[in-house]
């Protein structure tokens, strides 16, 4: 069983309607596999750090599945590249810190790390022995992006 | 006139000194970086978008690596930019 992760850039030039098929027919792909879809996240849409296609902004989505099908991987991109709709795509497989990280950001435990310090410091451990100096390393709030 | 002992205090003695470097997913332990969340990512490059070392960010090796991954990653998703000016 292996973890997956494929982040889709669709055209923001296609109605709501369209771009939801558009995700929707992937998704439909990868359930035709034996595949388990995990997570279905929406980023929305977001300003592109650079021009793709002569577009400035895309809608991210975020697929997680997990299934045992090398086939579809290999099937699944080719036809992403065929898409006109599609600007950019990036699949990825995920390990299981990759997995777990996921998981505890639908569930809210990542993003709202602060708080989960100040509350629970159960939950993270090594967080509040000494104010660190140097840069602030929790992770940001941005990380929920997705459930939006 | 002023003593010895007040002299002493006359300058920080702090400055000069080293920082101490630290990996910050050693010590947190993060075990994954999120390609998808730019301004985590945006800790660890330049303003030009470029990678910062590791003796600037202090992270070991094996997460340096990661970070190099995620960073690409999300160059490629254009979360980050290839070049940019002025980025922060």
């Amino acid at each position: 069983m292996r973890n997956y992760e494929v982040t889709i850039i669709v055209d923001p030039v296609l109605s709501g309607d369209e771009v939801k098929s558009t995700v929707e027919a992937y998704i439909d792909l990868i359930k035709q596999h034996d595949c388990e879809i995990v997570h279905k996240g929406e980023m929305g849409l977001r300003q592109l750090a650079y021009s793709i296609k002569k577009k400035h902004s895309g809608f991210y989505f975020c697929i997680e599945f997990r299934g045992e099908s090398p086939a579809l991987i290999d099937k699944m991109e080719l036809s992403l590249k065929r898409d006109e709709r599609i600007l950019r795509f990036l699949t990825v497989s995920l390990d299981k810190f990759g997995v777990k990280f996921n998981e505890d950001r639908r569930n809210g435990l990542i993003g709202k790390a602060k708080k989960v310090k100040d509350e629970a410091p159960k939950e993270a451990p090594v967080a509040v022995k000494e104010a660190p100096k140097v840069i602030i390393p929790d992770l940001p709030e941005e990380l929920l992006l997705e459930e939006e | 006139m002023a003593s010895r002992d007040d002299i002493k205090f006359l300058s920080n003695p702090k400055i000069g000194q080293k920082r101490d470097k630290y990996c910050r997913f050693k010590k947190f332990g993060i075990k994954y970086i999120d390609y998808k969340d730019s301004d985590f990512l945006l800790q660890f490059i330049n303003e030009q978008g470029k990678l910062l070392p590791r003796r600037i960010t202090g992270n070991s090796l094996k997460y340096q690596r990661k970070v190099a991954t995620a960073v690409k990653r999300a160059r490629h998703l254009a979360i980050l930019p290839f070049v940019a000016d002025g980025l922060k």
